[in-house]
């Protein structure tokens, strides 16, 4: 490896770098061996990491202006909103980049999926993923609580309810998460205080699943290993570093419509209503991208099975390495698995439109065939595809378009051996 | 494969479109103006909010507070933007209780540019009381508290009529067609030359709707007009920045051979 080799140019980096290796680790950030064939949807763990950064700078100024009281939340964000410099800029970047955050982080679980990232070697990086994730929607759900509007109120009240569906200790919990009888002032500035700590969280997940994608490397579109550095990859900089900055910009792009042009169109209206104990919403809707899975919770008629529904609904993703039986990667060479990728691809979405609408009628019906089409996929239709499909055959490596590759670089190696003897 | 990816777009579209009808049948839909501050450049009619406070404080301001507004916002640029003369006397007109004073005292004062809008009532409690138990909200983001936002604070000003046959309305209820549940406890606020205009305009319901509804969206949105133009020079150069690194990025992957 480069990493090893690396020796600074000057006498002062040397002697620096002997004791605190930084510099090796820009060289090796630098030099990185990616593979070249990656496509744009490789980028968005680059904007992930920016839409992290985005969220915790203007958080951190928010905070510096927002008063966590019961009594003055609500305004102290009007506050913000009027008379703090930029304030309306600030507010609007950190809630639509909330909405971002998520797109993105979607785009990238989604890709993940597709050229079966979460497969050996790279089952920790994915369940860090997953870690990264659930903190993710925890920071969201209590930043949606602090401007405490009509929906911060009853989507807190809905949220902290469902653990007393837990037997037994279930009120105490809830009681203890509320600090009281009900959603009041402190579980308002707890709510504070962890979505102000749960990014910093998240950023060390970040260093972690960063250093865990190091180690193997990328996947890339083709699935199959290769060798590195070689005539199949690039280093990181300047190629990747590029791609990466122009992919951004146009997510950039799309950010600042949202932003400027369409602030509110993400959150919901009632939100702008001060919270109020004694009125309830005619509708109580978590933000959109907790939909899929609030369609889940309410499509189990029972309190405890719908939590755990919801719940193992997530987990049951830090398993799919296992669940998932196929030694090919990447979907593109699995023509059956593509095909029921879309359909799960159609199924979150149809859970998200459902988790929106009232939970009656035909909607109902909709949102329980979509769950148990969820829970099949991963439960049946994956571990049995893995043996059942018949795939195509994958190139040996990516320059070389040759079939007859395997998953593994060894054994493509060797597959190649016996064909040559073959013939 | 392609098939499936078309059935999956025509599923979505489906979706959207069923969304979309679903809840037009609710409520009738919005009655239709052209608003200024919608759009790339949209901005603020100047006369239209001077208009639309001058309907706030002759009729809603009997009942409707507006708590974060101050006094200074009604000089301040992107607003209705009064002289700062016509503020101070603007503030002028209402009287605020202020103190202690030296001698421990509170004592009333002309209100200043500093100061909030002064409130109706003194407490939710004597709102509700002086309103037939229904407390009349705060304005100060009403338009962006309702979905459909102006184009719905506009519509239910004009949208009071008989109630329908078979519609039975209590005491102090009124019929209001785009209200949720078309029951209201407000009573028609506007109506033809209920003020009379300082610039002359013909005050008709329809254009003192219009008007007041402009006012109440700055009131919400009070930086709306230096959003976007921020927004424009922001998305401006990001599109310049983007084609740029573009052209680099094409250029630096031309060094790698063969294409992939």
């Amino acid at each position: 490896m480069s990493d090893h080799e690396y020796t600074p140019s000057s006498k002062f980096g040397k002697w620096f770098n002997d004791r605190l290796p930084l510099l090796t680790l820009a060289n090796h950030l630098t030099d990185y061996p990616t593979p070249k064939n990656l496509n744009y949807w490789w980028t968005f763990g680059g904007i992930l990491t920016f839409c992290l950064i985005t969220q915790i700078v203007t958080g951190l100024v928010l905070a510096m202006h927002y008063i966590a009281h019961a009594d003055m939340a609500f305004s102290s964000v009007e506050h913000i909103m009027r008379d703090v410099n930029y304030g309306w800029l600030l507010r609007y970047v950190h809630a639509n980049g909330a909405s971002m955050f998520f797109l993105a982080v979607y785009i990238h679980i989604f890709r993940s999926l597709f050229y079966g990232s979460y497969k050996s070697p790279r089952e920790i990086i994915w369940i860090l993923g997953i870690i990264i994730y659930l903190l993710m929607m925890a920071a969201a759900f209590m930043g949606y609580v602090l401007p405490w509007g009509q929906m911060s109120f009853w989507g807190a009240t809905v949220i902290t309810n469902l653990f007393s569906a837990i037997p037994l200790v279930g009120e105490s919990i809830t009681t203890w998460l509320w600090g009281g009888y009900s959603v009041d002032n402190p579980t308002l500035t707890r709510f504070f205080t962890l979505h102000y700590l749960i990014p910093f969280l998240i950023l060390g997940l970040v260093v972690l699943h960063i250093w865990a994608l190091h180690v193997p490397g990328n996947n890339n579109p083709v699935g199959i290993d290769i060798k590195k550095p070689s005539k199949d990859t690039v280093p990181f900089h300047p190629y990747i570093v590029i791609k990466d900055a122009f992919a951004l910009l146009m997510f950039c792009i799309i950010f600042a419509m949202f932003v400027f042009y369409q602030p509110n169109i993400l959150g919901h209206a009632d939100n702008y209503i001060e919270a109020d104990p004694l009125v309830t919403p005619a509708h109580i809707v978590p933000e959109w991208y907790l939909l899929p899975f609030y369609a889940i919770l309410r499509s189990v008629p029972d309190k405890l099975m719908g939590v755990v529904a919801m719940l193992s609904a997530i987990l049951i993703l830090a398993a799919l390495p296992w669940l998932d039986t196929s030694k090919v990667r990447s979907a593109v060479f699995r023509p059956l698995f593509r095909q029921f990728y879309w359909i799960l691809v159609a199924d979150v979405l149809i859970l998200g439109y459902v988790g929106a609408m009232p939970a009656e009628g035909l909607y109902l019906l909709i949102a329980r065939v979509a769950t148990a089409y969820y829970f099949a996929h991963f439960l049946i239709i994956l571990p049995v595809l893995g043996w059942k499909e018949k795939t195509t055959p994958l190139p040996l490596s990516i320059t070389e378009p040759v079939l007859g590759g395997s998953p593994n670089l060894a054994a493509a190696r060797s597959d190649e051996k016996i064909e040559k003897t073959i013939k | 494969m392609r098939k499936l990816k078309n059935i999956f777009f025509v599923l979505i579209f489906s979706v959207i479109v069923l969304n979309s009808s679903n809840s037009a049948e609710k409520s009738p839909p919005f009655l239709q103006t052209k608003w200024t501050f919608k759009g790339l450049f949209g901005k603020f009619d100047r006369a239209s909010l001077q208009r639309g406070y001058q309907v706030y404080t002759e009729v809603c301001a009997s009942c409707h507070s507006m708590k974060y507004l101050t006094y200074r916002n009604l000089a301040e640029k992107g607003g209705p933007e009064f002289s700062e003369a016509e503020a101070k006397a603007i503030a002028a007109s209402f009287e605020v209780t202020d103190g202690p004073d030296s001698t421990g005292e509170m004592f009333v004062r002309p209100a200043k540019l500093s100061d909030k809008f002064v409130m109706p009532y003194a407490n939710e409690q004597e709102a509700k009381a002086a309103n037939g138990g229904a407390y009349p909200p705060d304005m100060s983001v009403l338009v962006k508290a309702r979905k459909g936002g102006a184009d719905y604070i506009y519509s239910l000003l004009l949208g009071y009529s008989e109630p329908p046959e078979g519609v039975e309305l209590d005491d102090g209820v009124y019929y209001n067609k785009y209200m949720y549940g078309n029951k209201i406890k407000m009573p028609a606020p506007l109506s033809d030359d209920l003020i009379e205009y300082t610039d002359g305009t013909k005050a008709t319901a329809e254009q003192m709707s219009k008007d007041v509804t402009n006012f109440l969206m700055w009131s919400a949105e009070p930086h709306l007009e230096q959003r976007h133009k921020t927004g424009f020079r922001v998305i401006a150069y990001l599109i310049i920045l983007t084609v740029l690194v573009y052209f680099t990025m094409k250029k630096i992957w031309s060094r790698v051979e063969p294409k992939v």
